[in-house]
């Protein structure tokens, strides 16, 4: 009954034609990153050992291990998140759970797409200027993970609030109606239904904190040093840092070295991500209500 | 019945949205012990009404609340610790929920909250709040499974035990049988003429024969207007004033 | 007798427990965390303003400043800071990488929304996701040691590190954020237009350009927006792969050098307080500022969306 004309024949093949061009137009946005990674994996790959990563770079960085830019990576994120993570979550909890649409959530909500769109070299003169200089910390561990914390703090509030969101306001009817306070209903029943997406916020900042590098240049990162950090006030190595060292600064570096070090950089960052991203799938996948 | 204690006196009352006049009374009385039908058709103010009595207008800024409501010989917005008020008093909503707390949680969270850390006493509460809400034999071997996976009608028996572990004077259920299975509906209509033993019962309802099974005395509303109060077999006897009242009650609007 | 019992819970009602101290304690504490966002926005511009503000008066010139193409602070004898060529440089590379990333992300996020089902759709955005998340200084070590070499040879150039290279390299940076953006815009067109438009019989495409582009139209260009301020803020990427090199570009194989570049790489030679010191934090103002108006823009666009 319903035959084919011309028109919607023509109509089919152009679809097919659009559909096809546009997957080619996606492919290509990924295949080059793909055929860069194996690059990577190829040339960083074969050097990389228990050695590489557990011992000091020897012979002006030329040779050995990356292992102070490894723990230097580490304690910086960790003290970023110490100070970021309670702010973050605070930050979303209030956006969320309290705060009601006014000019000053939106004021607080275009500051935090600011400090989200604000270039990196701007967090880096401003963890100069208050942290290093202002604040008297000098450049050390605790002003690099201060000016990260702030750079990041978005990726925890925006994850955050996305996963508060997500609990459903009757079970804060339920609560409020029999007498919790506004604070009991966020302990009891918000904050921990919302705990697992916290998380894949806070490894999504992780990732994102330790691959950058122009924030932590002037405030507490240096580019060699020969001890390891003994507190927060000390200056530290640190893994991006070092990659941009030896692959532009230091001469008579080995061509394979630098790979190596951005290889086991970007699976540091890569697979914190894809433990955000499983344990968001899993999230989904759990029916609690 | 004439003297009876009056539990809920409200008068001059007025709630508006932003601007819009959403319920107006100009007197009503709740006796003590006694279960309270609310009819009226969608959108007349029942809902309206029974969150001014708890105060939850302050949960949703254009709700603006005026007038007197009067709860057990007490201003209710003038009371200093608004969360006691509401711990007073019991809410069901219309949809069930269940927190996603195991079931045991989900009735120990209220003695919890107000304190209550002892094991036993926990679980005493638990069990009669569950028996007095007709779930303990369903749910006694499962305590521990997510109560918000439980079926609706379950659900809903589950809201009226945690409404029940509070301990409430005055119990207010809105539309509480429009998610659930008839069965459920007969047994929670069984516990509440039970419970009017205990505590007042404010029963908002658009099942007219709802109101005729359970309530003495009950109130018609109509677009944000009380329209007439009186004892609930009147109205289904045609001795009511407004014929508005005798046109809703026959099935004529609503 | 019942007047008694009503008194009892009258004053029952009336004391605040230690939960209603709680409760007002967390709203107070959780306020200030949420003001904080401000607090820290405008502490960023306070201490960028309060190292770099003295320069104004001493050796600003607007004339040299925003005209001149000579940007030579460590002149001994005759320091010099036009930005010029710094702005140009970073401009030709922001304008590269756009002109790359932008067909190619909306044609992405039109595949990713519009065309791909299920599975291929999932793995497609887990990989943009994954794109993103790869460092500035790893895209700046690519440029560098794969995509350097490359341009050589292909193009058989001296130098393989400028505004090509940068543009790419950028380009590839923006484009998973801007295709994200984009997809998330586009998947905002409520289902009911497409479903209202093929019943009029239109074909899938048809509804992709008639119907939800045109609905979509102020979520894309605030993807594009954030993605041209992704790149004008871009540091280490660009500082590793434009050359470096102060100059008013005439071809894409041409050596430039970006405004953040500037501030990283010169940054760690100066003296606190000096006069290239503040400097480089007048450049941080200008950075701050522009990328303040690109992200209050681009929120407005939105924002006119949902209205709409």
């Amino acid at each position: 009954m319903f035959q084919s004309t011309e028109l919607n024949r023509r109509n089919h093949s152009v679809q097919k034609l659009v559909s096809i061009l546009f997957g080619v137009v996606t492919c290509l946005l990924i295949v080059p990153v793909l055929t860069i990674m194996t690059v990577l994996v190829y040339k960083g790959g074969p050097n990389i050992s228990f050695e590489f990563l557990f011992s000091a770079p020897t012979n002006g960085m030329t040779a050995g291990g990356i292992f102070p830019a490894l723990l230097g990576t580490i304690l910086l994120v960790v003290v970023a998140l110490i100070f970021s993570v309670p702010l973050g979550v605070a930050t979303a909890v209030y956006l969320s759970e309290y705060a009601s649409d006014t000019w000053l959530t939106r004021l607080i909500n275009l500051a935090i797409i600011n400090l989200a769109g604000v270039p990196s070299i701007v967090h880096a003169l401003f963890g100069l200027g208050a942290f290093v200089i202002f604040a008297g910390f000098g450049t050390s561990i605790l002003a690099a993970s201060l000016t990260l914390g702030i750079m990041t703090l978005p990726v925890v509030i925006v994850a955050t609030r996305e996963s508060l969101q997500a609990v459903p306001p009757e079970f804060r009817m339920a609560c409020w109606g029999m007498g919790a306070t506004r604070w009991q209903t966020i302990r009891k029943v918000v904050l921990p239904n919302a705990m697992s997406g916290i998380l894949t916020g806070v490894i999504l900042e992780v990732s994102r904190t330790a691959g950058e590098t122009a924030p932590i240049m002037f405030t507490g990162a240096a580019f060699f040093l020969p001890f390891l950090p003994q507190g927060i006030l000390d200056q530290t190595m640190a893994m991006s840092l070092h990659l941009f060292v030896v692959s532009t600064q230091v001469p008579g570096v080995p061509e394979t070295l630098p790979y190596s070090v951005a290889l086991v950089l970007v699976s540091l960052v890569l697979i914190m991500n894809a433990a955000s991203i499983i344990l968001r799938a899993y999230v989904r996948g759990q029916k609690k209500w | 019945m004439v003297g009876a204690a009056i539990e809920l006196l409200v008068q001059d009352l007025t709630i508006r949205y932003d601007n819009d006049i959403a319920l107006r009374v100009d007197k009503l009385e709740i006796r003590k012990n006694e279960i309270f039908g609310i009819i009226g058709p969608a959108g007349s103010g029942k809902t309206s009404f029974l969150n001014a009595i708890n105060r939850m207008d302050e949960f949703n800024d254009s709700m603006n609340v005026q007038g007197s409501i009067n709860f057990g010989g007490l201003e209710v917005s003038r009371v200093k610790n608004v969360y006691a008020l509401r711990k007073k008093i019991g809410v069901v909503f219309p949809l069930p929920v269940g927190l996603p707390l195991s079931i045991y949680e989900n009735v120990a969270l209220s003695p919890r909250l107000s304190g209550v850390k002892d094991k036993t006493k926990l679980d005493e509460i638990v069990e009669r709040c569950l028996i007095r809400a007709a779930l303990w034999e369903e749910v006694k071997d499962r305590l521990h499974q997510l109560g918000s996976l439980l079926s609706g009608g379950q659900q809903q028996r589950l809201t009226i035990a945690r409404a029940l572990s509070q301990e409430p004077k005055l119990l207010l259920l809105d539309e509480f049988s429009i998610a659930v299975d008839p069965v459920t509906t007969m047994r929670i209509e069984d516990v509440l003429k039970e419970l009017k033993k205990e505590m007042t019962v404010v029963l908002v309802t658009n099942l007219v024969q709802q109101v005729r099974r359970l309530s003495e005395r009950t109130a018609f509303f109509l677009n944000g207007e009380l329209v007439e109060v009186g004892e609930t077999e009147d109205f289904f006897t045609g001795v009511v004033e407004d014929q508005r009242t005798r046109d809703y009650v026959e099935g004529r609007f609503g | 007798m019942n007047s008694d019992k009503n008194i009892l819970v009258s004053q029952d009602l009336d004391v605040k427990d230690s939960a209603w101290y709680w409760d007002k304690f967390f709203q107070i504490l959780m306020f200030i965390s949420g003001v904080s966002a401000i607090f820290l926005i405008v502490s960023i511009f306070f201490f960028i303003t309060k190292e770099g503000f003295s320069f104004f008066f001493e050796s600003f010139s607007f004339r040299e400043f925003f005209l001149s193409s000579a940007w030579r602070p460590t002149s001994l004898s005759n320091p010099t800071h036009g930005i010029l060529a710094l702005a140009i440089g970073t401009a030709s590379v922001t304008g590269f990488a756009m002109l790359l990333a932008v067909p190619f992300s909306l044609c992405a996020a039109i595949f990713i929304s519009e065309f791909a089902s299920g599975r291929v759709r999932e793995i497609l955005k887990v990989l943009i996701e994954l794109l993103a998340a790869i460092p500035s200084v790893v895209w700046g070590f690519i440029g560098l040691s794969i995509m350097n070499p490359l341009i050589i040879d292909l193009f058989d150039v001296p130098v393989g590190l400028g505004i090509l290279n940068s543009g790419i390299i950028l380009g590839l940076m923006a484009a998973p954020i801007m295709t994200t953006i984009a997809e998330d815009a586009l998947k905002a067109v409520p289902d009911h237009y497409r479903e209202a438009a093929e019943a009029l019989g239109a074909t899938k495409w048809q509804v992709t350009f008639k119907v939800v582009l045109p609905a979509a139209k102020n979520g894309l260009v605030a993807a594009i927006l954030l993605g041209v301020g992704r790149g004008f803020g871009e540091t280490m990427a660009v500082l590793m792969t434009s050359g470096h090199s102060i100059n008013l570009p005439t071809s894409p194989f041409d050596s430039v050098r970006a405004l953040t570049a500037t501030i990283a790489a010169e940054l760690g030679e100066t003296a606190v307080g000096s006069e290239h010191y503040k400097a480089l934090f007048t450049l941080g103002i200008l950075l701050f500022l522009v990328t303040f108006a690109i992200n209050l823009i681009a929120d407005i666009v939105v924002k006119g969306n949902k209205r709409h």
